[in-house]
């Protein structure tokens, strides 16, 4: 059994009360740190963890946290990203639900931390009855001291605001989070200047990860090297795994980093193999957005040992036989799946989601989306495959954020490892139109 | 100061400065395209891509070089930094892919359109793109929509480039009364543009417009504009500088706008009274020919030196007639 640091208590009647969760040592993170620690021991420890942020990008918590300006005088603001929408990714919200206080106090220690006198937790608009948990939560926090004037005594103050935001992926990415938090049209900013020089009202911000957040507790508590001992290399601690699609036994569980995929896979602790008794054919292991992985790589290194689930291992190779742990939302696909027909889905999810600022992502995402629905409908043509890589590249590192890269990576990944079942949609045409057509290895030898 | 090399260029400028107005300093055809960045404009820019350059090294400090390309008009200079602009192919190519996206549902249909001539989007196709495209689906349309009696918005045209979302935020005057509906690309200039009809400046809508978009209904299809002649032309104003170029077809003045630098940005803005309703010679003071790039198709009927037609020079008034004795460069014909 791997060691559960967030979720221990996750099932624990009533752990959503402020009364429970301090029966089992909730909020001892915020009396150790506003009590015995300064602001900066505690940046320290996040940063001796060696946590990387937990929404996708994995970028060094701690060095972020050093990075924020401060100027005397102006206020700084930490910023709790809730907006969890990718297909695929679905952990933030199940912690928050059942642990609105691990949420709370890594909040109140991390704004302390920054030197925050205001702190926002902006969660997605369609997550209401989450919002309405974590408002009767932040109301027992208010009511117990741990926010507000003079906390416990410390002379420290916060305020801590949920916001709930209008319902689009797009608001999901950093700055345009910030600029729907502002009231403004969710757009992305362009960068420089980055967040943590000009965030929120153009003040020095920090955006966090709803689980990067709720490590924080934990990492303060039993302190930073502790947290940094769990995990493999530079991949420490454990992180929510979101698994879904073709598994006997999809939820979210939370793994040690360094798991092997194989194990999270077939092993009765985690998802117990695929059902049906099929045979596995792909993942895609970070969230949507990343770049999909057929069994034989998702599964072995390239040095052909169990490929572990890590931010350095699942990237082994780089895109070409790697992939990204993201957001950790796992999709697994069984042999029946037809890989064009999902990229297809995701593709018109991101279509429906660009901003629609910036020229390549706002035209190409829509074109991508066209030529794979004619491919999945029977009216392709065997040059639209290499215009999709085409296009995907065209995308791909030059928009303004990275929703670009998030709907090129997953088309021109499904047309590297899967280009056969490409072809033979077009070869196919009228079998491919049937609904349900899934290409098999045994139709073309047929 | 900083001191960067574009291109292989070296070029010293104030801290601060973005790249492209570095490059910009050094002018000529090594300065990348822009078409949304406009300078008079705080925060236009980085949404068009077009000006994509690369960084080879990020500065003296950290000679790095940057991951991805960057939009030149929104990324500052640091000293040391080493750009590849025209040198990179990688940088060509994207732009290529560029003119392409911009293309997909933007229509070739320069032979009817009032911007024909004077377009950065036709401009940067013919130094950028190339002569196909790989697009087969559907192009989205749109219904004309009036914005008053005086500017016309096609939808059809518009390329989200956002400058006059920020010239309606920025320039006119009252509540924010403009800006975009719908996104990707479904996105729309919002209809609530309308509410600018009532404010002085909100011509300048037109000349920000590197399209065909948003067009002048007192020019619309009068002419090609290269059958006109520019010349620069002012009056004394109460509400702006009154400095305006007039475009001439014969003796009649068809359209009136701002004058523009070289990179098609206007110097001044200009009030609609001056725009749309001093449409007479008499109402103006002419100072002489507009220069006029000698590479644009609007130079095609004119050079350096436009003749003037002799008539009209009759109907000037004395003030005027005057000045343009004391104006030689300008030629008198018949």
């Amino acid at each position: 059994m791997g060691r559960k640091l967030l979720t221990e208590h996750i099932n624990v009647e009533g752990i959503d009360t402020l009364e429970v969760y301090r029966k089992h040592g909730g909020y001892r993170s915020v009396e150790k740190a506003l009590k015995t620690m300064t602001p900066d021991e505690v940046v320290e420890e996040v940063k001796k963890s060696g946590l990387r942020g937990r929404g996708g990008a994995g970028f060094p918590t701690g060095m972020k946290w050093s990075f924020l300006a401060k100027p005397e005088g102006v206020p700084r603001y930490l910023v709790c990203n809730a907006d969890e929408s990718e297909p695929g990714t679905f952990k933030d919200r199940q912690l928050m639900s059942k642990l609105p206080h691990l949420l709370i106090e890594g909040m109140i220690t991390g704004s302390y931390a920054l030197g925050a006198n205001t702190s926002y937790i902006y969660i997605r608009g369609e997550l209401l009855y989450v919002l309405r948990i974590l408002e009767k939560a932040i109301a027992e926090a208010y009511a117990a001291g741990f926010l507000g004037k003079n906390i416990l005594g410390s002379g420290y103050d916060l305020d801590l605001f949920v916001h709930p935001g209008g319902g689009a992926y797009i608001c999901g990415e950093e700055t345009a989070l910030l600029e729907s938090l502002e009231g403004k049209r969710g757009n992305p900013r362009n960068k420089p200047p980055f967040p943590a020089v000009q965030g929120l009202y153009a003040r020095p911000t920090v955006v966090n990860n709803v689980e990067s957040i709720a490590a924080v507790p934990v990492i303060v508590n039993e302190g930073g090297d502790e947290y940094a001992k769990i995990g493999v290399g530079r991949s420490t601690g454990t992180k929510l795994i979101s698994a879904c699609g073709h598994l006997n036994k999809p939820g979210i569980y939370e793994i040690e980093l360094g798991l092997p995929v194989e194990e999270f896979i077939y092993s009765d602790e985690y998802c117990g193999g695929i059902w049906k008794g099929r045979d596995l054919k792909a993942v895609v292991a970070g969230g949507s957005s990343v770049p999909i992985l057929p069994k034989e790589l998702i599964l072995k290194t390239a040095a052909g040992e169990n490929r572990l689930m890590t931010y350095e291992s699942l990237s082994d190779g780089g895109f070409v036989t790697g992939t990204m742990l993201g957001s950790g939302g796992f999709i697994a696909m069984d042999e029946t799946t037809c890989i064009v027909r999902n990229t297809w889905n995701f593709s018109r999810f991101y279509h429906h989601e660009s901003c629609g600022q910036c020229s390549p992502c706002r035209e190409g995402t829509g074109w991508m989306e066209k030529v794979l629905h004619r491919l999945e409908h029977g009216h392709g043509h065997m040059e639209d495959i290499d215009l999709l890589v085409s296009v995907a590249k065209q995308i791909e590192g030059n928009t303004i954020c990275p929703l670009g890269e998030a709907a090129a990576w997953p088309v021109a990944a499904a047309v590297r490892h899967f280009r056969h079942e490409f072809e033979w949609h077009v070869t196919h045409a009228k079998e491919a139109a049937q609904p349900g057509a899934v290409y098999r290895a045994e139709a073309v030898l047929a | 100061m900083a001191k960067i090399t574009f291109d292989g260029i070296e070029v010293e400028v104030p801290d601060g400065t973005t790249i492209l107005n570095a490059a910009r300093q050094i002018g000529g055809s090594i300065v990348p395209p822009a078409m949304c960045y406009y300078t008079p404009l705080k925060g236009s820019g980085g949404k068009c891509r077009a000006c994509l350059v690369r960084v080879a090294a990020g500065s003296a400090k950290d000679p790095r070089p940057m991951p991805k390309l960057v939009a030149s008009c929104v990324t500052p200079v640091q000293d040391g930094m080493v750009v590849e602009n025209t040198t990179n192919p990688q940088v060509l190519d994207v732009r290529k892919g560029i003119v392409e996206m911009l293309l997909i549902n933007h229509p070739l249909d320069c032979p009817v359109c009032d911007q024909a001539g004077e377009c950065d989007l036709q401009n940067f196709a013919f130094e950028h793109g190339v002569s196909t495209t790989r697009y087969q689906e559907e192009r989205r349309t749109f219904e004309k929509i009036d914005i008053g009696p005086l500017i016309q918005l096609h939808m059809t045209r518009c390329i989200l480039c956002y400058r006059c979302v920020y010239t309606a935020d920025q320039i006119v005057k009252g509540d924010r009364n403009h800006g975009v509906l719908g996104r990707g690309d479904a996105a729309e200039i919002g209809t609530y543009i309308e509410n600018i009809i009532d404010d002085d400046f909100s011509g300048n809508v037109i000349d920000v417009c590197p399209v065909g978009a948003l067009t002048d209904k007192t020019f619309r299809f009068k002419s090609r504009v290269w059958f006109t002649k520019p010349v620069n032309a002012h009056r004394d104003c109460p509400k702006c500088s009154g400095n305006v170029v007039l475009w001439y077809k014969g003796n009649d003045v068809l359209r009136t706008t701002a004058r523009k630098d070289q990179y098609g940005e206007v110097k001044e803005w200009i009030c609609n009274e001056c725009r749309f309703e001093k449409k007479e010679t008499a109402d103006w003071t002419i100072e002489g020919p507009a220069h006029i790039d000698r590479s644009s198709v609007i130079s095609a009927n004119h050079y350096e030196l436009p003749v003037l037609n002799q008539s009209v020079v009759a109907d000037l008034p004395a003030s005027t007639q005057r000045d343009l004795e004391k104006n030689p460069p300008l030629k008198l014909g018949n």
